[in-house]
């Protein structure tokens, strides 16, 4: 009971934490941290979505980076044609709203997601790490010879999608709306770990045997949260082109999947605030070391290492202890 | 005669040139404990694997209260009343005792697509585990991750699961194993009462509680049962001696 409220005081700690940060960077007028406290957010609400099937499920998805990419070309595409006025399909036309463009963000990763976890999810192990990254790869490739949205140049996003109430062009304003979508998420993500679902996806990961044998069939609660997980990084995705105002099958390559994970494995596998203290984590050092070397990458290896080999619970584990689940 | 709850047909099931299962036939009926007995090798665990639903069998058939039920799931026979233990205890380590419980619950009120109702406020499954738990004995472990049980206390958190299901049968894979003569002892006064609710095909090598609890023995050797009937029969079947005594001499 101790290690539950540490852990709820540390998760305290991180929310106002990136609330106050870009407070104060706001405050000395330094608009340039209230962006990287939005990555923050975005990142932190992609790996939201990556935790729900590999913290709780323990399904390691090799190529999350498709539901990322493909949020962000739908983004990209409806605002692309909102701006040119040409329809998109038979007469269907772009729109620059992001509650829109949200839903179809969603809706489209999930559908996504749905297909490509129907199909590997009969695997398991290292042939499920593979075939996720295969799919992902084959959808990078796609974007990449696709010329009508710019291929492998990407395509532009002249000016934000909009947000009701909000001038979504103001770093203020863009970063309390991917924080506020990225506390939903998180609300979201601890109901369903203390619901039903949650029990029942957290029992398949640890002994998928012994869920079998008191009646709950793993194949269909793991399509299930692997669906919702690509819905919520898909969002991210669509929240991240419009933050850099651009997407390009960067978005979708295995380098951003494996970003993800590092999110994942740097902050603490299936916490609750792990995505939040792994991407921030990430993007300090993106910063921090990216300024000295370009090299930055390496230092981050050296982190990762010593998480993997000294604190397997991430920095949520190193803070608030072990996982308990009454 | 009371319809078989329980009825293989000729099962079989071969891996290469190995006929692990070799046309087995036993049926179990309301009421009774069934123990299913064997030296090492003799295809137990094959058998119990048909049985859950783990492996699909070659030929022949199986049916649980008058279903064919031989191309089901493993989850699938879960759900129609097949409650089973394992031989090497297999809970969820993290989850508590209790929510070890609450889980077979969970499964058993209905699909678990349940997503934000707090399992822990849940009194559909609090109060019943409780229950489930204080049957045996272990309501004052109820908040403890069963990695951290003992190993005893794992062998009866594993029944307590198996009840939890309210099973039409029960399907116990060695409850016995490892559990000293005093836990043993206590568990088969407690199996012997956990007929009436629902019957038993018991796996065990803990002779003693074979002989004390089974109305019916089947004796399994080489994937074949070589022997089957009332205790006494059994215990003085000279090729049940013969299947034993085999082992003793190849160990």
């Amino acid at each position: 009971m101790a290690e539950m409220r540490r852990e709820w005081i540390v998760n305290a700690v991180l929310a106002m934490a990136l609330l106050i940060v870009p407070l104060v960077a706001l405050w000395i007028n330094e608009p340039f941290y209230v962006t990287l406290a939005t990555r923050v957010a975005i990142l932190a609400l992609a790996g939201v979505g990556l935790n729900l099937a590999l913290g709780l499920g323990g399904m390691v998805s090799f190529g999350h980076a498709a539901y990322f990419g493909l949020g962000g070309y739908v983004a990209g595409i409806m605002a692309h044609h909102a701006f040119t006025g040409l329809p998109m399909w038979i007469g269907v036309t772009g729109s620059n709203q992001m509650l829109w463009i949200w839903l179809w963000a969603a809706l489209l990763s999930g559908f996504l997601a749905l297909i490509i976890g129907a199909l590997s999810l009969r695997t398991s192990g290292i042939f499920f790490i593979m075939i996720t990254l295969a799919f992902a790869q084959m959808i990078f490739y796609f974007t990449l010879s696709w010329p009508a949205y710019g291929g492998e140049d990407g395509l532009p996003i002249f000016v934000r999608n909009q947000f009701p109430g909000l001038n979504t062009m103001r770093p203020w304003d863009m970063f309390i709306l991917s924080y506020g979508v990225l506390m939903l998420a998180l609300v979201f993500f601890a109901m369903l770990r203390a619901a039903r679902f949650g029990a029942a996806l957290m029992a398949i990961r640890q002994n998928p045997d012994r869920a079998a044998a008191v009646g709950i069939s793993p194949f269909g609660v793991k399509l299930a949260a692997f669906v919702l997980s690509g819905m919520i990084t898909g969002l991210a995705g669509a929240m991240m082109a419009d933050l850099t105002r651009f997407v390009s099958p960067a978005m979708i390559a295995w380098q951003m999947s494996g970003e993800l994970i590092v999110i994942i494995i740097l902050g603490g596998v299936g916490r609750l605030f792990g995505p939040v203290a792994g991407a921030a984590i990430l993007v300090a050092f993106e910063v921090i070391f990216g300024g000295i070397t370009e090299h930055w990458q390496f230092f981050l290896g050296l982190i990762l290492l010593g998480v993997v080999l000294f604190a397997r619970g991430g920095l949520i584990g190193l803070l608030a202890g072990r996982a308990r689940h009454g | 005669m009371a319809e078989p709850v329980l009825d293989l047909r000729g099962v079989s099931k071969s891996f290469g040139a190995l006929r692990a299962t070799d046309n087995v036939s036993l049926t179990l009926k309301p009421g009774e404990i069934h123990a299913l007995i064997g030296p090492n090798g003799a295809g137990k665990s094959t058998l119990m694997a048909l049985i859950s639903g783990k492996l699909p069998p070659d030929s022949g058939s199986i049916h649980f209260r008058g279903q064919d039920i031989s191309r089901l799931s493993v989850a699938q026979r879960a759900r129609l009343g097949l409650g089973r233990s394992f031989q090497i205890s297999s809970l969820i380590p993290e989850y508590s005792a209790r929510r070890n419980v609450m889980l077979a619950l969970q499964a058993r009120q209905g699909h678990p697509y349940r997503f934000l109702w707090p399992v822990m406020r849940d009194r559909g499954l609090m109060d019943p585990a409780r229950e489930v738990l204080r049957r045996v004995g272990l309501e004052g472990r109820a908040s403890v991750p069963s990695a951290e049980l003992s190993h005893g206390e794992r062998r009866l958190l594993e029944i307590a699961v198996a009840l939890a299901l309210e099973p039409r049968a029960f399907l116990l894979d060695e409850p016995m194993a490892g559990m000293g003569t005093d836990g043993a002892r206590r568990l088969t006064a407690f199996l012997d009462k956990l007929r009436a609710e629902a019957p038993i095909l018991l796996v065990e090598h803990d002779m003693d509680a074979v002989f004390a609890l089974a109305d019916r023995v089947s004796v399994l050797a080489g994937g074949r049962i070589i022997a089957a009937g009332p205790v006494a029969e059994i215990r003085a079947n000279a090729e049940v001696r013969r299947a034993y005594l085999g082992e003793e001499e190849g160990a």
